[in-house]
């Protein structure tokens, strides 16, 4: 007795897909495959590779009338350099929290869009700010001191 | 027969020009040729004749007078047949939909014809920005009213479309088939949100640049979480939101063009894409959600103004509708208490739209938008305060930047897209706070929510919060414990007890949607009113000290 290893297909029992089908389906998820590829490589553009940012790092001339605890901030920049018998440090004035500027009061800084309180070395005392206000890395020179906001240096640290 | 039972008083139309031929849809027209007429004469004719000819190849089912012709009138145009072409009685009454939605969509177009005039002038570039803002206020002919109404038709918008989310709400209208309109609806008032945003920040005031600061970091407050998790250097979401957004690290010309882009381009064109699947979805849901028993509780008097529906043999037979599925709107159900929707909805929509118009140009000519002094970056405003509509959100941010900037309003979203995959009731669907608890229970939901709201931020004025407690504590346990997450986490337990008492999902749901809305008044009028300079508490404005 000989039994069919395949048994021929009818069109009462075709096969689980026709390869027309096949073809048609496989060209649809190809299409879809090249517009997803695409689309990807696309959403690149409007996430900017090369930032139009000014320099973070600048140069200060500290006023020799600068008296110990009293913030010098630079025109135009939101960062407060303080001189002191230890040396110079920066302290950011923008807020953690939305990114307002802070105001420096006696006591430390405030921030005037949600109320943010912050200590004299710019740790959080009251409001929504989530950290302190970061210090910058600062070098004196014989003559002026150089602030650069890209690197933050521990609380506390002091320069010259 | 459909003249005499025409309660408006139509007649077939007797009068010559163009309705002549309405009952012969497409037909040439004009006098019969004449037999020994020449070449000329016929041009000669055919001229005479075409303006009559362009015009019925426009609207060839020609002037809506009859039953048919006033179908036609409908589905034969790409703009109307969003509509169904009858319309039951109980949609039309009042207090069915109180016009809100039309309303919306008006105020959508009043925004589009004015945003575009105003687009003449308008320059998206920092300095020139605010100026060109000045020029259309103080020089630009009708500048200075085409923006108020601009503006006022924005603020029109948000308030609308949250009324008209309310009143889908509280008719239970969501309910299957009209579950995914739903969702289209909170995509829509979403993206609503999104183009009052945007455009508020367009003049480059200082309310603008500050608002652009604050939306900005925001975006970027995922790193409240990932910062206190320690994970910022490998996983950070919210710096690439924030970069994005804002195309260069700090507020400037790319942010200011990508605002632009997304308040003139993006937004409205999901806007109308969305708009459209939202109206042509109404007609394929059956209609506006109506009561099963709504035929029987029709007014007498309205049912008898309802004649026949089939004076003439209809053009289109109803087989098709034996292979629709179910709960479409011709299956098993006759068109008894329909009436035309021309003109009928039409009319009705068309005096809502002009009502409107009526509110944004009355607005416009009583109040002026407003316009700060120029962006300065080294001086935020004092109080920095966003529109009203983001005043309660602001209120909430002022808590926590990731709580209440991302993760409650994703929550509410969330809750809100559920809401009609949960209830599966059929109880009261169409009704006024229908469904089991009804009036009493939204009541107390009110009174609930309200409550909750009130003390959690009158604990928080007058105690303070856990920072000023405990100065040492972890930053996270404040993210996850402040008082906009006690609101929340409140109007949930209530849900969830309503659910228990009542043994209901609709009855959670009404209790959430209320406590939402009471959420949301409570916390715009404390930011609107009592917040002042550094966000603290004054009861008036008046109280506020000078600068």
């Amino acid at each position: 007795m000989t039994v069919p290893s395949r048994p021929g297909r009818s069109r009462l029992d075709p096969e689980p897909i026709s390869r027309r089908d096949w073809l048609g389906l496989s060209s649809l998820w190809a299409m879809g495959g090249a517009l997803l590829f695409g689309f990807i490589g696309m959403i690149r553009l409007p996430k900017a590779a090369v930032l139009s940012s000014p320099s973070r790092k600048f140069r200060v001339d500290l006023p020799d009338t600068l008296a110990t605890g009293q913030p010098y901030v630079p025109p135009g920049r939101a960062v407060a350099v303080y001189r002191d018998a230890a040396g110079v440090h920066a302290i950011s004035l923008i807020c953690t929290h939305l990114g307002c500027i802070v105001r420096p009061t006696a006591a430390g800084f405030e921030c005037p869009c949600h109320g943010s309180h912050f200590a004299a070395d710019g740790s959080v005392t009251r409001g929504p700010a989530p950290a302190a206000l970061p210090w910058f890395k600062v070098s004196v020179s014989d003559s002026f001191v150089t602030v650069d906001e890209g690197t933050t240096v521990p609380t506390g640290t002091m320069e010259g | 027969m459909a003249t005499a039972s025409d309660p408006y008083g139509h007649r077939r139309p007797a009068s010559p020009g163009a309705g002549t031929d309405t009952a012969v849809p497409g037909s040439s027209g004009g006098p019969p040729p004449p037999e020994q007429a020449d070449a000329l004469l016929q041009f000669l004719h055919n001229l005479k004749a075409a303006p009559r000819r362009m015009f019925r190849s426009a609207f060839r089912s020609g002037a809506p007078t009859t039953d048919r012709t006033r179908s036609t009138f409908v589905f034969g145009n790409v703009f109307l047949h969003l509509h169904s072409v009858r319309t039951h009685r109980w949609s039309l009454r009042w207090s069915t939909t109180l016009g809100l939605g039309i309303m919306t969509a008006s105020a959508f177009l009043i925004t589009l014809v004015t945003g575009v005039m105003l687009m003449f002038y308008y320059k998206p570039y920092p300095e020139a920005a605010y100026q060109s803002i000045k020029d259309i206020h103080f020089v630009v002919p009708t500048g200075r009213f085409m923006r108020n109404i601009h503006r006022w038709a924005g603020n029109v918008m948000v308030v609308a479309v949250i009324l008209h989310m309310a009143r889908a709400f509280y008719t239970a209208a969501y309910r299957p088939p009209r579950e995914y309109n739903w969702l289209v609806g909170l995509a829509l008032l979403v993206v609503t949100l999104g183009l009052s945003f945007t455009g508020y920040l367009l003049p480059w005031d200082q309310l603008a640049y500050w608002a652009i600061t604050i939306g900005a970091n925001i975006a970027q407050s995922p790193r409240e979480v990932t910062d206190a998790l320690g994970i910022t250097a490998w996983f950070d979401p919210g710096g690439f939101q924030r970069l994005l957004l804002l195309g260069s690290d700090e507020v400037g010309p790319e942010a200011l063009i990508r605002f632009y882009l997304l308040h003139v381009m993006i937004l409205p064109l999901v806007m109308a894409a969305l708009m459209a699947v939202h109206f042509w979805r109404i007609r394929k849901d059956g209609g506006l959600a109506r009561p099963k028993d709504a035929d029987q509780r029709l007014p007498r008097s309205e049912r008898e103004q309802t004649y026949p529906v089939f004076t003439e043999a209809p053009a289109k037979t109803y087989q098709l509708a034996a292979i629709v599925r179910g709960r479409t709107p011709a299956v098993g159900d006759g068109p008894e208490n329909t009436v035309p929707s021309m003109p009928h909805l039409f009319y009705a929509e068309l005096g809502v739209m002009m009502l409107t118009l009526l509110v944004c140009v009355a607005l416009a000519l009583v109040s002026d938008a407003p316009l700060k002094e120029i962006a300065n970056p080294g001086v935020p405003e004092n109080p920095a305060k966003a529109p009203w509509y983001f005043l309660g959100l602001q209120e909430i941010v002022s808590f926590s930047a990731f709580m209440g900037g991302i993760a409650i309003p994703a929550i509410v979203i969330l809750g809100l897209a559920l809401i009609p995959y949960l209830d599966r009731e059929t109880d009261g669907t169409g009704e006024w706070f229908g469904g089991p608890g009804g009036r009493p229970l939204a009541a107390m939901s009110a009174a609930v929510g309200l409550g909750a709201a009130v003390l959690i931020e009158a604990f928080a004025i007058r105690f303070g919060w856990l920072r000023e407690w405990f100065p040492a504590i972890p930053q996270l346990v404040v993210t996850l414990v402040n008082p906009g997450t006690l609101i929340t986490a409140v109007y949930a337990g209530y849900s969830i007890w309503c659910i228990r008492r009542y043994q209901s999902g609709r009855a959670g749901a009404l209790a959430l949607f209320t406590c939402f809305l009471m959420g949301f008044v409570v916390l715009t009028i404390i930011g609107t009113h009592f917040r002042g300079p550094n966000w603290d508490f004054y009861w008036s404005p008046a109280h506020w000290p000078g600068h």
